[in-house]
């Protein structure tokens, strides 16, 4: 196990590096530089531009620049953000608790309901339910996030009256030291209704993000369910007389559930991606529109270090899937 | 079970229906578009960036609201010499600081808070000069590196400002946001405690309102500032919802999360006027769309070719597909709001038949040129692609085929500046409300060699004389009548195509009250109050 475990940490080492050469090759190849950005419209001296970008580093080789970069994040600094001129660590860790909160809220929701779905179309092969849960999931799969999130604003926020438009709690609300994580802040907070207006407005952004992952756990379940329903053992227990919750909760879903848990590791990174317009739709002051402002003011210190950290965050999550994968399945640990 | 997920339901609709509470109503909820960089209001230029330092901060002189007649603030009033290089400014007595629970001021504002604000971004050995990167890309854009030479204290009360040439537009740009008056004695306290970053991050102004919290991305809290000096505000705190979609800022609007919202999208116009319980005030932007011919290209360096092409597009058609309305065709390189605008010019008629009659008698024909459209949305032309369609079309009406061609947006100002574009979409949107702010653009400085800013790259020895002489005259009406004669010169040499200016719309809660468009689009929170 220990073997196991130190071979998938050294794996990191590459692919770490590899996706800071990425991130950096491909913001230095999108042509423009930061400080035409902040200039707009209007023009300088040429000298002067090259005076000003020599003041953020960047009018070095591009070959120097990466091994400063990376010799800099090694030593823990992420570089200055050009837009904020704050760290980019700081810029990244006001704006991450919003983005976890929320991607970890609509993957507990893709879980909770993705997973009976599965099982429930499994076990109804080729029923009504069957088929609504799988075109359900497949509509659910090709929705586009931004259209989605407008139209659950429209029914919800406008038409019913139900849940807040954006944001991510009233702003009658105001924590002087939170930690970022707004259920946890406002939980804690003596301000009355503070939580329950947190609650309230991650609603619709819990499930706008949450829909392709529900739909692909769906999916994933109902395929590994209904092989394991055809195993034997599982035949033997139903001749056994076991109930069929015995049946499926226990004996079969069990075995099913390992191909979904490796599924929902990789749906982290699906997360991330789609936070960036559930983000923007819903006013979520997480990393993804951070991340995207910065692309196009040229921001190369944030991106870079966003894309690190993210990548950072999303190679972390699943190594800790494979762990756990290894622990359910000692086949997994065993294998050379 | 039935009931139990009955019972969840109405619990979860319930618990929602509490999280929209009613909001206080001494706050006023702003809906903004986008975060600012920072709050330090000399380093950056973005609008978003202005908006939000302009509650905390003064500048020496400022606008009367609703015009760009520039007013006296915290200079009471000033004195320039009669060569034009020296400003001498009387600031105004017992103006206070705004305290925060950063910061409590023990002194008025006085001429080192002057000198500290303008010696940081001129003066390379102000200790505060590298703080923030040592860029200060607004003050570099007007190019005031150049235009400043030195400022002094005369007495606690008395400043003077010297500078290298003549440049009269300079009590206007003093106007702008790198010109706000920052505290010394802040400054000298973040020294003493290691903490300079602070002063763009936590920000202590003499403004009507005072910085309370900035959570990144989300929202930024103010207070009235209690000792402000122009007098109390009608409300009590000031919020920046910031919501960077504008379908979620219409959403919010009309559910009542905000109560003003800035820049809504043209096709949801038709249904904000329509509710009851909003107004949308409109007026005409400070801004222009316009074309670029490149005057050291062929053909376009043959003044009949560019007054013809000033004859072939649709301007109406641009306004009403590109902007759904929300705009006005524009016949000079300056908008009817800035003071100047020479009305009595008259519009070239669109008329391709003509166009291309005259195209073809300067030998102009079954030409194919590539049209450069822009590749980002401007509050001057929301729609590059678009427009450059619809120009394309008009173009193939006289016998022009265009390729439609862009770059990123970088790129794209890059290589325009380089000359690169023979026919090409540009535009500008104004900082300050004189002309020269406008018409600089297609000045040469009498160099005969068109700078970056000059795309269209046409110089005019007569235009750069007005120019200068437009710098160098201090009196309104005297300049007035200079401007008003480089419009028409440029009207008859027709270096670009003036295309719109786009129209401003401002969506707001019936229950705001004062509010006062503002005509160099920034927006403005002071005396504004709710019903």
């Amino acid at each position: 196990m220990i073997r196991f475990v130190i071979q998938r940490l050294l794996l990191i080492i590459p692919t770490f590096l590899g996706a800071a050469l990425l991130s950096f090759v491909l913001i230095h190849a999108i042509p423009g530089d930061p400080v035409q950005m902040l200039l707009g419209e209007k023009v300088i001296d040429p000298t002067r531009h090259q005076e000003l970008l020599a003041q953020i580093g960047l009018d070095k080789p591009l070959p120097v620049q990466f091994v400063n970069y990376i010799w800099h994040v090694l030593q823990g600094d992420f570089g200055t953000s050009v837009q904020s001129k704050n760290s980019v660590l700081v810029d990244f860790f006001a704006l991450f608790p919003a983005t976890l909160e929320l991607a970890f809220c609509a993957m507990v929701f893709a879980v909770l309901f993705g997973i009976p779905a599965g099982v429930l179309a499994a076990q109804r092969r080729g029923s009504v339910y069957d088929h609504t849960i799988m075109g359900a999931a497949l509509t659910g799969y090709s929705m586009p996030i931004f259209w989605w999130g407008l139209l659950l604003i429209l029914l919800f926020s406008l038409k019913l009256d139900l849940t807040p438009v954006s944001g991510r709690i009233d702003l009658d609300y105001y924590f002087d030291e939170g930690t970022g994580f707004m259920l946890w802040d406002s939980f804690w907070s003596d301000q009355e209704g503070a939580f329950t207006s947190a609650v309230s407005h991650l609603i619709l952004p819990t499930i706008v993000l949450g829909t392709i992952p529900l739909a692909v756990i769906a999916r994933m379940t109902r395929s590994a369910m209904l092989e394991v329903l055809g195993e034997d053992y599982v035949r033997t227990a139903r001749a056994k007389g076991l109930s069929g919750f015995r049946v499926v909760g226990i004996h079969a879903l069990r075995n099913a559930l390992i191909p979904v848990v490796t599924v929902i590791g990789l749906q982290v990174g699906t997360l991330m991606g789609g936070a960036i317009l559930t983000e923007n739709i819903f006013s979520w002051p997480g990393i993804g529109s951070w991340l995207v402002n910065s692309i196009y003011q040229r921001d190369y210190p944030s991106v870079q270090g966003g894309v690190l950290l993210i990548a950072g965050f999303v190679i972390l999550v699943n190594l800790s899937v494979d762990l756990i994968y290894g622990l359910l399945n000692p086949r997994i640990r065993g294998r050379r | 079970m039935k009931v139990r997920l009955i019972t969840a339901t109405a619990a979860l609709a319930l618990m929602m229906g509490i999280g929209a509470s009613a909001q206080a109503a001494s706050t006023i909820r702003y809906c903004s578009e986008g975060s600012p960089e920072a709050f330090g209001p000399q380093l950056f230029d973005a609008g978003t960036t202005i908006d939000a330092v302009r509650p905390i901060f003064n500048r020496l002189i400022e606008t009367k609201p609703g015009t760009t007649d520039p007013v006296a603030s915290l200079a009471e009033s000033w004195d320039v010499s009669d060569d034009g290089k020296t400003y001498t400014f009387h600031l105004r007595k017992g103006v206070k600081f705004g305290a925060t629970k950063y910061f409590k001021p023990t002194r008025e504002f006085n001429a080192d808070d002057v000198v500290f604000s303008f010696n940081r971004m001129l003066d390379k050995n102000s200790s505060y000069h590298m703080v923030g990167g040592g860029t200060y890309a607004y003050f570099e854009g007007m190019g005031m590196g150049d235009i400043m030479k030195s400022v002094e204290k005369i007495d606690e009360h008395t400043v003077k400002v010297t500078l290298n040439a003549p440049e009269a537009p300079f009590v206007s740009e003093l106007g702008m946001e790198w010109a706000s008056i920052l505290s010394k004695e802040y400054a000298d306290k973040l020294e003493k405690d290691g903490k300079k970053d602070q002063i763009d991050q936590m920000p202590v102004g003499t403004g009507p309102f005072t910085f309370v919290s900035y959570e990144k991305d989300a929202v930024i809290r103010y207070q009235a500032n209690p000792d402000y000096w122009r007098g109390k505000q009608k409300i009590k705190n000031l919020v920046f919802a910031i919501t960077k979609d504008p379908k979620t800022r219409m959403a919010k609007l009309m559910k009542g999360e905000c109560d003003i919202y800035p820049y809504p999208a043209p096709a949801d116009l038709a249904a904000l006027k329509a509710n009851p319980k909003l107004t949308v005030m409109e007026s005409e932007g400070p801004n222009l769309a316009y074309f670029i011919m490149n005057n050291k290209m062929k053909p376009w360096d043959n003044k009949i070719v560019r007054q013809a092409m000033n004859m072939v597009f649709n301007k109406e058609a641009i306004v009403k597909a590109v902007f759904l309305g929300g705009a006005k065709v524009a016949k000079n390189p300056l908008p009817p709001t800035v003071w100047g605008y020479d009305d009595s010019v008259q519009p070239y008629p669109y008329d391709p038949a003509k166009a291309k009659e005259m195209l073809e008698s300067q030998g102009v024909k079954d030409l194919t040129v590539d049209l450069w459209y822009q590749p980002v949305s401007r509050p001057y032309n929301l729609d590059g692609k678009k427009m450059g369609e619809l120009m394309q079309a008009d173009l193939a009406k006289v016998g022009i085929t265009a390729n439609l061609k862009t770059y990123d947006w970088a790129e794209y100002l890059k290589r325009m500046h380089a000359g690169e574009a023979p026919l090409g979409q540009i535009g500008w949107g104004a900082d300050i409300g004189d002309p020269d702010n406008f018409l600089y653009f297609h000045g040469c400085g009498g160099t005969g060699n068109p700078p970056g800013q000059n795309n269209e790259k046409w110089c005019n020895n007569e235009y750069d004389a007005l120019l200068k002489q437009g710098k160098e005259t201090s009196d309104q009406a005297k300049r007035t009548e200079i401007y008003k004669k480089a419009q028409q010169l440029m009207h008859e040499e027709a270096p670009i195509v003036p295309i719109v200016h786009s129209l401003t719309f401002m969506p707001m809660s019936k229950k705001v009250d004062g509010y006062v468009l503002d005509p160099l689009g920034i927006h403005n929170f002071e005396n504004v109050g709710l019903k």
